[in-house]
C-alpha cells in the first residue's frame, strides 16, 4: 500500500517535471544562443498563465486548446522584446544584461498585481478531477495531458533545431558568433527569433501549469529560480539536459513534499543546485566547460 | 563627526566635494528639527537604503562580485540580534557584535564554495540567491524563531530614549542610521583608497591579469564578501529593532536583496557617492509617487515597485554608469582618474 503511494507520487512528479522541463527548455535555448540570462523567465511565464486564466474564465476556452495561440502571442512578445530592448545589450557587461532583465521582472510581477489583484485564480476544467487507472497507479488526468503536451512541444522544438534551415542557422550563431556574422547570417534577427522560441516554450508551459497550480501575481520569481535550478542541474545550453533536469527536480519536489513537508520542497531543489554548481558546474548532461 | 576626519575622508578629492559633503551632513544633522514624523521616517528609509547599498557596493562595486542574496546577511543580523534580545535579554549592540561574525561566516561559506570551485559571474549570483532562498525556507521551519508565524520584539513605552536597548522615538533611530551611514561611507572611502581597494579594483577589471600580477585574488575576494556581509548584518539589527517584527518570508525575500542593489545601480556601481545618491533619488521619487497617488485617492499596491522597475530600466538603458558619474562630471567634481 505504501509502495503504491510512492509510485503515484513518482508518476505525478515526473509529469509535473515534464512541464517544468519545457519551461526550463525556453531558458536554456535563450541562454545557449543569445547568452542572455533571462532572469524574468518565470515572470514571463506568469503572463502566459494569466492569459490562459482570463481566456478560460471569460470565454470558457480550455488552456490546452489555447496552448498554441498563447504560445504564438508569447512568441511575438519575445521577438519584439529581443529586437527592441535586449539586442543592444548583447555586447554590454554581464551584470548590466542581468539587471536589465531584473528590471523587467519587477515590472511584470507588479503590473500583474495591479491588473489582477493579489488573489489566486484557478482554472476549473471539466476533467479537473478525472484520473486514469493504470495498474496500481492512479494518474491525474490534468497532469497526464499537461505532461503529454510538454513532450509534444519539446519534440517539435528539437525537430526544428535539428532539421530546419533556420534552426541550423540558429545553432551556427550559438556555436560561433563571429563565424555566423562572416557567412552573412542576420544574427540579430536570429537572436530575436530564438528569444521568441524561448517565449513560446514559456507560453505553452504556462498554459499547462494553470492545470496544475493556482495562479497569483507573485509566483513568477519562484518559477524563475526553479527554471535556473533545472537548467543548471541539467546543463545550461543543453536541450536534453533541461528536460532531464525538469524531471529530476519535479521528482525531487514531489518526494520531498511526501516525505517531509510540501512547504519545504524547494529547499531540496536548492540543495541539488548547490551540489551541482560545486561538483559538476557544467550540469549533469552539459558539455565540460573549457 | 569632526571636520578633521571629514577632511581626511575627502582627502584627495576636490574642495567642492568637501563643501558638498559638509553641507549635506549639516542638513541631515538638522533634519529632525525641520522635518515632521512622516519625512523623518522617509529619511530613515533613505539612509537605511544608502547604508545597505554601500555594504553591497563593497562586494560588487569594488571587487566585482555580483551578489543577489544580500537579504541573507541582513536577515541573519536581524534574527541573531532579535533572538538574543527576546530570549536572553541581551541588547542590540552586543547582538550586533554577535551578528557580524555569523553573517561574515555565512558570506565566507558562500565565498569559499564559489571561489574555490570556480563559480563566477552569473552562476555566482544564482548561488547567492540559492543560499538566501534556502535560509528563507529554512527559517520558515525553525520553531525556535517561531517559524513562519514571525518573531516579535517586545515593545515598551519608554520615558526616555534608551540608546543601549534601541528603544525610543524615530529621532533616535534616525541618528543611529545616520551615524551608521556616515561610518559606512568613511569605511568605504578608507577601503577604496587602501592597498586592498586597489587589489579589489584590479580583480574587478580583470581577474586573470590581477592574479598574473601577483594579487591573491581568492583571499581578497573572501575579504570583500566577509566585510560586505558583516556590514550588511548591522542593517538587519537596525531593521529588527526599528520594525519590531521579523518574518522569514519578508526578511529573506529576494525582493529585499533586489531593493538593496537598486540604489547603487541607479547611483553608480563602484562609486563612493552612488549608493547614497541612488537611495535619495529612488526613495525620494517613490515617496513623491506615493504622495501623489494618495492625493488622487488611488490605492495601488505594486505601483511603487513598477516605478522602481521602470527607474532601473531607464537607468540601465540610458545611463549604464549610473547617475553619479555623469552628474559629477557636470558639477566639476570628478577626479581625473576613473
Amino acid at each position: 500500500m505504501t509502495f503504491d503511494v510512492y509510485l503515484n507520487v513518482v508518476v505525478a512528479g515526473i509529469l509535473t517535471g515534464l512541464v517544468y522541463g519545457l519551461m526550463a527548455l525556453g531558458l536554456s535555448v535563450i541562454f545557449g544562443v543569445v547568452r542572455i540570462v533571462n532572469f524574468a523567465h518565470g515572470e514571463m511565464m506568469s503572463i502566459a498563465m494569466y492569459l490562459a486564466v482570463v481566456l478560460f474564465s471569460s470565454f470558457g476556452l480550455d488552456p490546452l486548446v489555447m496552448l498554441v495561440p498563447i504560445a504564438a502571442v508569447m512568441f511575438a512578445f519575445g521577438y519584439v522584446l529581443q529586437a527592441g530592448l535586449i539586442n543592444p545589450f548583447i555586447t554590454r557587461p554581464e551584470h548590466s544584461q542581468f539587471l536589465l532583465v531584473v528590471a523587467l521582472a519587477i515590472i511584470i510581477v507588479n503590473a500583474l498585481l495591479i491588473v489582477f489583484g493579489p488573489d489566486a485564480r484557478t482554472v476549473q476544467t471539466s476533467y479537473a478531477y478525472d484520473s486514469f487507472q493504470l495498474g496500481p497507479v492512479l494518474v491525474d488526468a490534468s497532469k497526464a495531458y499537461a505532461g503529454g503536451a510538454a513532450i509534444a512541444f519539446a519534440a517539435a522544438l528539437f525537430a526544428f533545431f535539428r532539421y530546419s534551415r533556420v534552426g541550423t542557422a540558429i545553432r551556427a550563431c550559438a556555436d560561433n558568433y563571429t563565424g555566423a556574422l562572416v557567412i552573412g547570417l542576420n544574427v540579430k534577427r536570429l537572436y530575436a527569433l530564438t528569444f521568441a522560441l524561448g517565449m513560446a516554450c514559456v507560453g505553452a508551459a504556462g498554459c499547462m501549469m494553470t492545470l496544475i497550480v493556482d495562479v497569483t501575481p507573485i509566483i513568477g520569481p519562484a518559477y524563475t529560480l526553479l527554471a535556473f535550478v533545472i537548467v543548471i542541474t541539467g546543463g545550461l545550453g543543453s536541450m536534453a539536459g533541461a528536460l532531464f533536469g525538469g524531471i529530476l527536480i519535479g521528482l525531487t519536489e514531489a518526494l520531498a513534499g511526501l516525505i517531509f513537508t510540501p512547504s519545504a520542497k524547494s529547499m531540496f531543489a536548492f540543495a541539488i543546485l548547490v551540489l551541482v554548481l560545486l561538483f559538476r558546474p557544467q550540469g549533469l548532461l552539459g558539455q565540460r566547460l573549457s | 563627526m569632526s571636520a578633521i576626519s571629514l577632511a581626511r575622508v575627502a582627502g584627495g578629492a576636490s574642495r567642492r566635494i568637501f563643501v558638498l559633503l559638509a553641507l549635506l551632513l549639516a542638513v541631515l544633522l538638522a533634519a529632525p528639527w525641520i522635518a515632521n514624523d512622516y519625512l523623518l521616517t522617509v529619511l530613515i528609509v533613505i539612509l537605511y537604503s544608502a547604508f545597505t547599498g554601500q555594504a553591497w557596493n563593497i562586494m560588487m562595486g569594488f571587487a566585482g562580485q555580483l551578489s543577489l542574496g544580500h537579504a541573507l546577511y541582513a536577515g541573519l543580523g536581524a534574527y541573531v540580534s532579535a533572538v538574543l534580545f527576546v530570549d536572553f535579554g541581551i541588547g542590540p549592540w552586543i547582538g550586533f557584535l554577535a551578528a557580524v561574525p555569523v553573517a561574515a561566516a555565512a558570506g565566507a561559506i558562500i565565498g569559499f564554495l564559489a571561489f574555490r570551485f570556480g563559480v563566477a559571474g552569473v552562476y555566482f549570483a544564482i548561488l547567492t540567491i540559492a543560499f538566501a532562498e534556502f535560509a528563507r525556507i529554512g527559517f520558515d521551519h525553525i520553531a525556535a524563531v517561531d517559524a513562519s508565524a514571525g518573531l516579535f520584539l517586545p515593545v515598551r513605552q519608554v520615558a526616555h530614549n534608551d540608546l543601549w536597548h534601541l528603544r525610543g522615538d524615530p529621532t533616535m533611530f534616525y541618528y543611529v542610521i545616520l551615524a551608521a551611514t556616515v561610518a559606512a561611507f568613511i569605511l568605504c572611502r578608507l577601503l577604496l583608497e587602501s592597498r586592498i581597494g586597489y587589489f579589489w579594483r584590479a580583480i574587478r577589471e580583470d581577474e586573470e591579469a590581477a592574479r598574473a600580477a601577483g594579487v591573491a585574488t581568492f583571499r581578497y575576494k573572501m575579504v570583500a564578501v566577509m566585510i560586505s556581509a558583516g556590514l550588511t548584518s548591522f542593517a538587519g539589527v537596525f531593521y529588527a529593532f526599528f520594525y519590531n517584527n521579523l518574518f522569514p518570508e519578508q526578511v529573506f525575500n529576494i525582493g529585499r536583496s533586489i531593493e538593496m542593489i537598486l540604489g547603487p545601480v541607479i547611483g553608480g556601481i563602484g562609486t563612493l557617492f552612488g549608493p547614497i545618491l541612488g537611495a535619495f533619488v529612488l526613495t525620494g521619487l517613490a515617496e513623491s509617487l506615493n504622495a501623489a497617488m494618495a492625493a488622487f485617492g488611488l490605492d495601488m499596491p505594486g505601483a511603487k515597485q513598477v516605478f522602481y522597475g521602470v527607474c532601473l530600466l531607464v537607468v540601465i538603458v540610458a545611463l549604464p554608469q549610473g547617475v553619479w558619474p555623469p552628474l559629477a562630471r557636470r558639477l566639476g567634481l570628478a577626479k581625473d582618474k576613473p
